[in-house]
């Protein structure tokens, strides 16, 4: 899981998400209100999320590299979404998961 | 203190407290992704917005080039803008106090502020301030000490760290899916990463999926 970016891309990173994500609050709170609110654009910009949170859950999950990877994740993964349809608080579903993907990691 | 303001503070508080808490996640997938401690804290005081940090940090723990990861993250903070345009007119603060409100102006401190309306102006004010510097508190606290716990742990995959990790992005998409378009939205995204996985670089199908979400807004639904 150990990522391959080089120490000083893990500053750009971490500087240009902190000064990108800034920027974009910050202009939410100076643009005039109709250069925003097209419809359409709100409509794609509410389901951005949700795509790409999909996605990572995909890629944290069921990948290595560039492959589809079945392994004691997916076990954590389906304790975390019943306990999720359980309707537990978060840290229950994240602790469910890691303590489930331990356990089958350590009996292969 | 008046009955109502009492009720707006403890509404504030609890979301703030209960968000913040995440904040554990946030540490311990930086510091699995790669990151230092030092590093995971500033993400957390600088960017300020759980989705975005949480999907640079988990770009790079996949392998993908730091493109990606900036490209993710500022494309989940987009909504943070339209947040600020409600915002914005509602608290209507000039110079520093409108630069702090842009920092704090992410989900919470919005739906708190939204949530107040009945009980006036004032109650939403006070409910995104005391809910934006609450959450901006806790989230920090907790992101140290998620930093230290994960560095302390190691091999992430020994402590199901590896597991925990999809599981909070899991956590944090399930609220977001309350009609049956949005679980297909995200049922659709799933797969889409998933089919392009083989044939990009890694960290670039999380980028990609946006795809769905543009594909699936364009339309009225």
């Amino acid at each position: 899981m150990e990522g391959q970016v080089s120490s000083l891309a893990m500053w750009i990173v971490l500087g240009s998400t902190g000064v990108l994500c800034f920027s974009i609050k910050l202009l939410g709170h100076l643009v005039p209100e109709p250069w925003l609110a097209n419809a359409r654009l709100q409509r794609i910009n509410a389901l951005i999320p949700i795509s790409l949170l999909s996605a990572l859950v995909v890629a944290q999950g069921v990948v290595v590299k560039t492959h589809v990877v079945i392994d004691h994740r997916l076990a954590g993964l389906g304790v975390a979404l019943a306990a999720l349809f359980a309707k537990a608080p978060f840290p229950v579903v994240v602790v469910g998961a890691a303590v489930t993907s331990a356990l089958v990691y350590h009996l292969h | 203190m008046s009955n109502l303001t009492r009720s707006t503070v403890r509404d504030s508080l609890s979301v703030a407290i209960t968000v913040g808490t995440y904040g554990v996640a946030f540490g311990a997938a930086s510091v699995a992704a790669g990151f230092t401690v030092l590093q995971s804290c500033l993400f957390s005081l600088l960017t300020f917005t759980g989705a975005s940090q949480f999907a640079a940090v988990g770009v790079v723990a996949s392998g993908g080039a730091a493109a990606s990861a900036i490209a993710a993250a500022t494309m989940l903070g987009t909504r943070n803008a339209l947040y600020g345009i409600q915002m914005a007119p509602l608290l209507n603060v000039k110079g520093a106090r409108r630069v702090l409100a842009a920092h704090v102006t992410i989900d919470e401190s919005t739906g708190v502020a939204l949530s107040q309306a009945p009980r006036g102006v004032a109650a939403m004010r006070e409910g995104f301030w005391i809910t934006g510097l609450g959450v901006f508190l806790f989230w920090n606290i907790f992101t140290l000490v998620g930093a230290l716990g994960a560095k302390a742990l190691g091999n992430p995959a020994t402590w199901g760290l590896d597991a925990a990790v999809p599981a909070a992005f899991l956590g944090l998409l399930w609220p977001r899916l309350q009609t049956n378009f949005l679980r297909a939205v995200a049922v659709t995204s799933m797969a889409f990463a998933m089919l392009v996985t083989p044939w990009l670089a890694a960290g670039l199908p999380i980028i990609a999926t946006t795809v769905v979400a543009v594909v699936l807004g364009w339309r009225a639904r």
